[in-house]
């Protein structure tokens, strides 16, 4: 799973208000190259949230996406070149994602993260 | 006629190693799987301006769905409920990222997030109550009302479902319709019990002119290479009329306060009935909704 799916996850267990931003525990990361698609990112862009975005980086060891952002940098081929790595390029193999507000674990296995809810969170 | 995959045992269980293997190999149904795919794409109506999107692709299975999204240059999320069809998938190192989850539990994702979603073969699963606890009803609520709030303002989700007779097609569809979608069934090949296809096109927000269903496609140009469907076509050959599900026009809709309820309007409702398993329908005739001379 890469950070672009993480930063649409959210927790939907039943009665969760604040499901959003899952935190990342990982055991196993794994880095594949992929094309850069510029157009792609400037898409995508208005659509992050960027904060939950650059805590995620950092936490996977991505430590080179800024907290602030302005649409302008979208045109900058560096900046391109790091948001496309974090966004796209890192996959959390083996881990967890952590609901932020019930703390419960999602596993995650072989890149895949178990959603199913229990019958008692539905 | 063999047991719809459905009646046989959860999706979970059903899809199990074998079975999901013995999905994936037959050409026969990568073939099919592929072409629905090409064509919930194609209803899906994308911007034509050459940019990626993201999609969700919900029962994506081993992928096959999905690779019609990445050969078209878009990333997508698949979210599938057995383990078996997703480790088929890692094994095919389809591109895009994978989710295990129950669709009928809802989608787990942020308000507003996501560009699309196509399903292929899938939805109908929902219609089955296999454990106790599984309200159908409420699991088709529950997939619809989050799917709405996931998709971005405007974007569309293209559901091809197996419907296993019209009160089914019917519970799917109002449930969506309930959730706030709007638009309506596409049946292609209407005419072919084989090839006919069902396509629930779905939009976000309130209908416009850019929402206006597509055409259904005529004749019966899949049915050489299609047997019945994976998941088992049913035969009753109930045709579901595409324009009657469709807004009319203005035009169409000043004529019908003009004339009352008049010729159009009756030869829709008789349809109706027939398609509703009336029997004592009378046939149309050029007699069909003529004002009557007064007799004295
Ligand atoms: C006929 S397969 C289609 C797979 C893929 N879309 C394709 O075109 O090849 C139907 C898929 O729907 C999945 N499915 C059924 N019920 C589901 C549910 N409640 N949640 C998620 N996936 C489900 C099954 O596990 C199966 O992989």
């Amino acid at each position: 799973m890469r950070l672009l799916t993480h930063n649409m996850l959210a927790c939907n267990i039943k009665g969760v208000t604040k499901g959003f931003p899952l935190g990342i525990e990982h055991t196993r990361l794994e880095t594949k190259e992929s094309e850069l698609n510029a157009d792609f990112l400037r898409h995508i862009f208005p659509k992050l949230d960027w904060k939950a975005f650059h805590e995620a980086a950092q936490s996977v060891g991505v430590n080179n996406i800024p907290d602030q952002v302005e649409p302008v940098m979208l045109d900058d081929d560096e900046f391109l070149r790091k948001f496309h790595h974090a966004l796209l390029e890192v996959h959390l193999e083996e881990g967890a994602l952590i609901c932020p507000e019930t703390g419960r674990r999602f596993p995650v296995t072989k890149g895949v993260p178990n959603m199913l809810l229990n019958e008692d969170e539905v | 006629m063999s047991i719809r995959p459905e009646r046989q045992a959860p999706p979970e269980i059903f899809y199990n190693d074998t079975e999901a293997r013995k999905y994936t190999t037959s050409s026969r149904i990568v073939n099919i799987q592929a072409k629905l795919s090409e064509r919930a794409l194609e209803l899906l109506a994308l911007p034509d301006d050459g940019v990626s999107r993201l999609l969700l692709d919900i029962g994506c299975g081993s992928g096959l769905s999905g690779e019609t999204l990445s050969e078209n240059g878009h990333h997508w999320i698949g979210m599938d409920i057995s383990e078996a069809m997703l480790d088929v998938a890692l094994e095919r190192e389809t591109e895009g990222d994978l989710l295990l989850s129950d669709i009928g539990q809802g989608m787990p994702f942020r308000p507003g997030t996501l560009d699309g979603a196509i399903s292929i073969s899938a939805v109908q699963w929902l219609c089955n109550a296999d454990k106790s606890c599984n309200n159908p009803r409420l699991r088709l609520k529950a997939f619809f009302g989050t799917l709405y709030k996931c998709l971005a303002r405007g974007a569309r989700a293209v559901l091809q479902i197996y419907p296993e007779s019209p009160q089914q097609l019917e519970m799917i569809s109002s449930a969506a319709m309930k959730s706030g979608f709007s638009g309506g069934l596409v049946v292609d090949y209407p005419h072919s019990t084989r090839a006919k296809k069902y396509f629930l096109v779905l939009s976000c927000g309130p209908p416009s002119t850019a929402t206006a269903l597509p055409r259904a496609k005529e004749g019966n140009e899949m049915s050489e290479d299609e047997e019945s469907g994976s998941e088992c076509d049913e035969d009753g050959g109930t045709t579901v009329n595409v324009s009657e599900r469709q807004r009319p026009s203005k035009k169409q809709r000043k004529d019908s306060k003009k004339s009352g309820k008049g010729r159009s309007w009756i030869l829709k409702k008789k349809e109706q009935r027939r398609h509703r398993g009336y029997t004592n329908v009378p046939d149309d005739s050029k007699y069909t909704g003529r004002k009557r001379k007064a007799h004295f």
